[in-house]
């Protein structure tokens, strides 16, 4: 589960500051999917960017677990990001280099060292690869798959150090709706099955059936209380 | 290294160029390092290969002490001879002429080396004959003149016995005969010199600098006295200048194109530190990935410049020894990782936070 406690977020804007997070609060449970929407500039991405540690949020806290996520040091917060974190960007942003299977091997690296025996990491990025229905495109780069695949990847790479949070960036904005439903399906499938608390921007609420709760931002603030999502 | 070993396989064609420019500057390098200690041999190995500890010159009323120019009197010797500290004073003549074999048309130029018989071993004075009829060549005499032991040069109109032929010793690109002292004395006269040693070989633990300054003399360690050649420091200077150059040259390459190459993957290693990776371990991948690159190329260079280099010693004065060979790689490795580190701030400073699409 990952609870934003209050989360005031604000740039320099010249002499002044702007804020782009004002006062959110939001928790997002495991094994649900949570939506945030709203227009551009409302402080959607501000607020995964505070939920994943890559910013730290002027006032408030960000739990994950039982750790205050923005009282981490540097350091702590890469930790914990490679550690109990996954992360789904925007674009697909996988290494030019890397094959699909060894975009998933590489997450077991980025301490410095493998942390598991490189027997066990294969085995689980294959289990992935399968459940994302890529097991036949494993040795291919990024340039050999498809907009939809390299989405696919992304979200295996997200999940192959097995984290309690899965944080997703307009996960189908690359992509046609066909294809953008398919990845929104496999999300919320994935979700259910590994019990992540998964939390989702989107601005295109065409695959809302796919969220669980939505919670609409605008200027800053959560206008709307999360709140089920019928279908 | 997972990246790092990964990269080098994908844009296998980019570090193969930088590799094969590694390998040309390392080549280039190597080769003018071993031509300058072929040279520094020819020039020195002579001086080098004179007994004692320091050699004492005579110092100019102007300028720097030179082999050339000093004489040291009968006076002087005996002041060092009587010097506390001192254990033995071997008086050594060095001049330079020309030989010839017996019934050869033509003479090579030549280093005379004028040592008593029983000097303290050493290359060249080990070359010195017992008698006054006889010479003992440096290999590369025996080879110019085409002479063995017995048969019979000239030097400066006096015939001499080769009486032993010996190791490799060179001055001022011309190789060491051996004579007597006063073999050698008469040499000198002939030459238009005044027969007096030019240098003194002293072995022992004296006040060198009171020693000196009371006999109007320098002493210097033997390592150090051959700036005392003029043709050495500029000849040496000159190589030895191109080659810091190429030093510089290769630091800058690589670290250009390192840091070109880190740039054009500033995102992903954005996208690497949002997915959690330490900055320590990015720092490892790339400076890993420069040392591969480093290696590979100087590697093939230096394997180019010992066969080349071996081929070459007969006809070219080429050292090929790790002093021209493993101490120009290791600082071309040296400073093309100081030029790699260079990249990294490209590495120690991109924002994780890029990775995201949007950020506000």
């Amino acid at each position: 589960m990952i609870t934003l406690d209050d989360i005031t977020l604000t740039f320099p804007d010249g002499d002044a500051r702007i804020t782009a997070v004002d006062h959110v609060s939001l928790t997002a449970p495991n094994g649900v999917v949570t939506g945030i929407t709203g227009p551009s500039g409302s402080g959607k991405s501000s607020i995964l960017a505070v939920a994943a540690t890559l910013i730290r949020p002027d006032s408030g806290r960000v739990w994950i677990g039982d750790t205050d996520a923005a009282a981490l040091s540097r350091d702590d917060a890469t930790a914990l990001r490679r550690d109990s974190i996954g992360i789904v960007f925007q674009q697909s942003n996988l290494l030019p280099s890397l094959t699909a299977r060894e975009q998933l091997l590489v997450m077991a690296e980025l301490g410095g060292r493998s942390r598991r025996s490189r027997a066990a990491v294969r085995l689980r990025a294959d289990d992935l690869l399968d459940a994302v229905g890529l097991s036949g495109h494993r040795d291919k780069r990024p340039a050999q798959l498809s907009g939809g695949q390299r989405q696919r990847v992304a979200i295996a790479r997200a999940l192959v150090n097995d984290p309690g949070v899965l944080l997703v960036d307009e996960p189908t904005s690359a992509l046609d709706q066909e294809r953008g439903g398919e990845i929104m399906d496999l999300l919320a499938r994935l979700t259910r099955e590994r019990q992540t608390a998964t939390l989702l921007i989107t601005h295109d609420l065409v695959h809302r059936d796919a969220l669980d709760e939505l919670i609409t931002v605008v200027d800053g603030r959560a206008s709307t209380a999360a709140h089920r999502v019928e279908a | 290294m997972f990246v790092a070993w990964r990269d080098l396989r994908f844009a296998r064609g980019r570090f193969v160029l930088i590799g094969s420019v590694v390998a040309l500057i390392t080549l280039l390098v190597g080769f003018l390092a071993g031509l300058t200690g072929g040279l520094a041999s020819q020039n020195i190995s002579g001086v080098l290969g004179l007994p004692g500890d320091r050699l004492v010159l005579q110092k100019p009323a102007t300028g720097k002490p030179s082999f050339s120019e000093s004489v040291i009197d009968s006076a002087t010797r005996t002041s060092w001879r009587a010097a506390p500290g001192v254990d033995d004073v071997t008086p050594v003549g060095i001049v330079q002429g020309r030989a010839s074999i017996h019934g050869a048309a033509s003479a090579v130029g030549v280093a005379v080396f004028g040592l008593p018989a029983g000097a303290p071993a050493s290359i060249v004075a080990d070359l010195t004959p017992t008698d006054d009829d006889s010479v003992g060549l440096s290999a590369g005499a025996a080879a110019d003149l085409g002479a063995q032991v017995g048969d019979r040069i000239s030097i400066a109109g006096s015939d001499y016995r080769v009486g032993r032929i010996g190791g490799d010793a060179w001055y001022s690109h011309t190789p060491v005969i051996a004579l007597s002292p006063d073999a050698w004395a008469g040499v000198d006269r002939r030459l238009g010199g005044d027969g007096d040693p030019t240098v003194l070989a002293v072995a022992g633990a004296p006040d060198w600098d009171a020693v000196a300054a009371s006999t109007d003399t320098t002493a210097m360690p033997v390592l150090t006295s051959v700036t005392a050649l003029e043709t050495f420091t500029s000849e040496i200077g000159s190589l030895g200048l191109m080659i810091a150059m190429l030093f510089g040259v290769s630091a800058l390459v690589v670290g250009a194109f390192f840091t070109v190459w880190t740039m054009q993957r500033a995102g992903d290693i954005a996208v690497l530190k949002a997915l959690g990776a330490s900055t320590g371990s990015l720092v490892r991948d790339a400076l890993g990935q420069a040392l591969v690159v480093l290696l590979a190329g100087i590697g093939v260079g230096i394997t180019i410049v010992a066969v080349l280099g071996s081929l070459a010693g007969g006809v070219l004065p080429f050292l090929l020894s790790p002093l021209t060979t493993l101490l120009p790689a290791a600082i071309m490795a040296a400073l093309g990782l100081a030029g790699a580190a260079i990249a990294l701030r490209t590495v120690t400073h991109a924002d994780p936070l890029t990775a995201l699409g949007s950020n506000r």
